[in-house]
């Protein structure tokens, strides 16, 4: 379980989370939408441990340990995973040798035994089937030359592979157009279980047609400003976020 | 002339020059030794050693010669080369060591022997070779060299043949009593259409506080192909200066590959002449110090005939307080008309005192040349770094893997798969984390 207890967080000097609070159970879908600049990617890079953002007050808890006290690869091996809005190329490394480079460092670090190449190609062979996209992208160098569907495609196979139990997705619609919104989605959904939760984050409703969220939370001024299940998505997308400011909360987008 | 005031000076002229028996190679040497003595060692006011002092080494004396070389104890471990049984010559301390070498049943149009022998045998083919006056400011350890060298290596392939297995030439810097300074030099020649893998290597074992001179000439006649692997991973306490000169025919072809890992004061010249219409060069390399060490790659390629070309792609990755120098200078001559000449130099600092100076250098007199130069000095990739972290890659590992990715352009075409792997290997133990 996740939970989140009156967080804030500054990047370079400005505030960004003010007060933020959010419980995600096992199993559990929850959508963060908001306008831009409410902090969104603040709460993903937070979470995952990206350097240059600092945590002023409140507590983040992850089955029971501190998961702010944690290095990011700590916080890999406690099963977080974030997709990342902006997937990083990095040149010279292979995708396959990076990804069981990576299994096998988590693997280790929860005590568990490596796998040696034959089990981790026989594990990343049943992975692709079911998000069915080729090979073709393990031969490369990680994300290196891919396209923005390639890249977020990889992003959600590397998920399947590490089988987190909390994984946080940064607007990982963004750039795709329709077909593979609708791929992405379906490697998410068949990564649904009773075991892992997830973090939705978007800027658009269109990504939660796809994936169902349980809970849709509506980020600005760095809190939650309003929580309901998947109708709040579509009153969103009706009335846009200004509709927020009328509706009781302010939105607090000055800040 | 006066009592020379520099001790690396004084200790080196004070030592007898080996004797040859042979008119114009004494000459020579004599020569050479003289232009040494007037010179000295070159200040950083000289352009090409602007970047690499050698105050310090000026202040140590070095014994001439190893006269218990040719009973060290060598490390047959540090000699191995997985796959590769071919010819092989080693030196230790740079003399010529038959136990340790395989010169049994070499191939057709094969010719491997040391310098020694050869001179011994008929020293005429030689002349031109060893003749040599060295007359540029910075040639101080060629002079040296020239003056000095009493073994090394000679090797000629016939016209036409093509040599399957690689040539292994290994020079072992192994501790003796005193500081020691060894040379050799090394004279490799390919006839028209021949075909060579060489495989060159510095290794030490034990403390070795020497230093090593190398000068090698390659000339390749017309559509020669060399294939050159170069590993340079000398004593940690070892000085090496070391030289290559390359000539190349009408479309001979050249591809070297070079690791400079070793050794405390480390200096590279490598130079090229691309002498014969369609000739073309490939050099990649990367050069690894850290620590203190201090390793100074000089490049110069000089495009003489028509339609040339030279590609050269070299990685420098410095840690700790280490000096990484690179000098890429490309001249393309009048009448080199349609050269391609390409050079790329990216460097990495691991840490806030380590220092690679890069300087490329392009000058062009000919028409319809194609020329593209770079450079580049920076950090890891924050980014990249944080990717790999957040997928559960320990730090210490995933700089690691991000500084053999930023090397491995340089191994990536080498077509001999095995050694590609052992290079590989090797790369990645010395890599910083």
């Amino acid at each position: 379980m996740l939970k989140i207890e009156n967080l804030h967080a500054r990047v370079e000097g400005k505030d960004i989370l003010k007060g933020l609070s959010l419980t995600v159970k096992p199993g559990e879908v929850h959508a963060i939408m908001g306008p831009n600049g409410a902090g969104k990617s603040t709460l993903g890079n937070v979470l995952s441990g990206r350097e240059g953002y600092e945590v002023t007050a409140g507590s983040v808890s992850w089955n029971g340990i501190d998961l702010l006290a944690l290095e990011p690869e700590a916080r890999a091996a406690a099963g977080v995973f974030l997709a990342f809005q902006y997937p990083v190329e990095i040149p010279g490394v292979n995708n396959t040798y990076f990804l069981r480079a990576a299994l096998n460092a988590q693997r280790k670090a929860r005590g568990e035994a490596e796998l040696d190449s034959m089990q981790f190609l026989k594990l990343v062979r049943e992975k692709l089937k079911i998000m069915q996209i080729s090979d073709e992208l393990l031969h490369r160098a990680v994300n290196e030359g891919f396209s923005g569907g390639e890249k977020k495609r990889n992003e959600i196979f590397q998920m399947a592979v590490l089988e987190p139990r909390l994984a946080i997705l940064d607007e990982t619609d963004s750039g795709l157009d329709i077909d593979a919104l609708k791929q992405v989605a379906g490697g998410v959904n068949a990564l649904r279980s009773p075991e892992r939760s997830f973090l939705v984050v978007t800027h658009y409703q269109r990504l939660l047609d796809y994936i169902v969220p349980d809970h849709v939370h509506v980020l600005a001024g760095g809190r939650i400003v309003e929580s309901g299940d998947k109708t709040l998505a579509h009153k969103l997308e009706e009335h846009g976020y200004a509709w927020l400011a009328e509706h009781g909360e302010p939105a607090g987008a000055q800040a | 002339m006066s009592e020379p005031a520099v001790p690396f000076v004084a200790s080196t002229l004070a030592a007898p020059l080996p004797p040859s028996g042979i008119g114009w190679l004494d000459e020579a040497r004599r020569e050479n030794l003289a232009a040494f003595a007037d010179a000295g060692l070159p200040d950083t006011r000289v352009e090409a050693w602007k970047y690499t002092a050698l105050r310090a080494l000026a202040q140590r004396r070095f014994v001439q010669g190893d006269a218990q070389a040719a009973t060290r104890e060598v490390d047959a471990a540090a000699l191995a080369l997985p796959g590769l049984d071919g010819p092989r010559l080693v030196f230790v301390n740079g003399v010529f060591r038959g136990d340790l070498s395989d010169l049994a049943n070499l191939p057709a149009g094969l010719t491997l022997q040391p310098l020694s022998q050869a001179l011994a045998q008929d020293a005429e083919p030689l002349r031109f070779a060893l003749s040599r006056r060295y007359r540029e400011r910075g040639d101080a350890f060629a002079r040296l060299n020239a003056a000095q060298a009493a073994d090394g290596v000679v090797l000629r392939v016939a016209a036409g043949a093509k040599i399957a297995t690689p040539v292994q030439l290994a020079f072992v810097g192994v501790a003796a009593e005193g500081e020691l300074a060894w040379h050799a030099r090394t004279v490799v020649e390919l006839g028209e259409g021949a075909e060579l893998a060489l495989v060159e290597r510095h290794v030490g074992s034990g403390v070795a506080r020497q230093l090593g001179t190398l000068v090698a000439d390659l000339v390749l006649r017309d559509d020669a192909r060399l294939s050159h692997v170069l590993v340079q991973d000398a004593a940690p306490e070892a000085v090496l200066v070391h030289r290559h000169a390359l000539q190349l025919g009408a479309r001979a072809h050249v591809s070297l590959h070079a690791l400079e890992l070793g050794g405390s004061l480390v200096r590279h010249d490598l130079q090229a002449e691309l002498a014969g219409d369609g000739a073309r060069l490939d050099t990649r390399g990367v050069f690894v110090p850290r620590g203190r060490q201090h390793i100074d790659t000089q490049l110069a390629i000089r495009h003489q005939a028509l339609d040339t070309a030279s590609s050269s792609t070299w990685r420098g990755v410095a840690d700790g307080r280490a000096r990484g120098v690179f000098r890429g200078a490309i001249v393309v001559a009048p009448g080199a008309d349609g050269a391609d000449a390409r050079l790329s130099n990216k460097n990495l600092l691991l840490s806030p005192n380590a220092e690679i100076d890069t300087k490329p250098e392009l000058e062009i007199y000919a028409d319809e040349v194609q020329a593209a130069h770079g450079a580049t000095v920076g950090q890891l990739d924050e980014r990249a770094l944080f990717y790999l972290r957040s997928r559960g890659i320990p730090q210490a590992e995933a700089r690691t893997l991000l500084t053999a990715a930023f090397c491995r352009a340089v191994l990536d075409d080498l077509p001999d798969a095995a050694l590609r792997e052992h290079l590989d290997g090797l790369l990645a133990v010395r890599l910083p984390a």
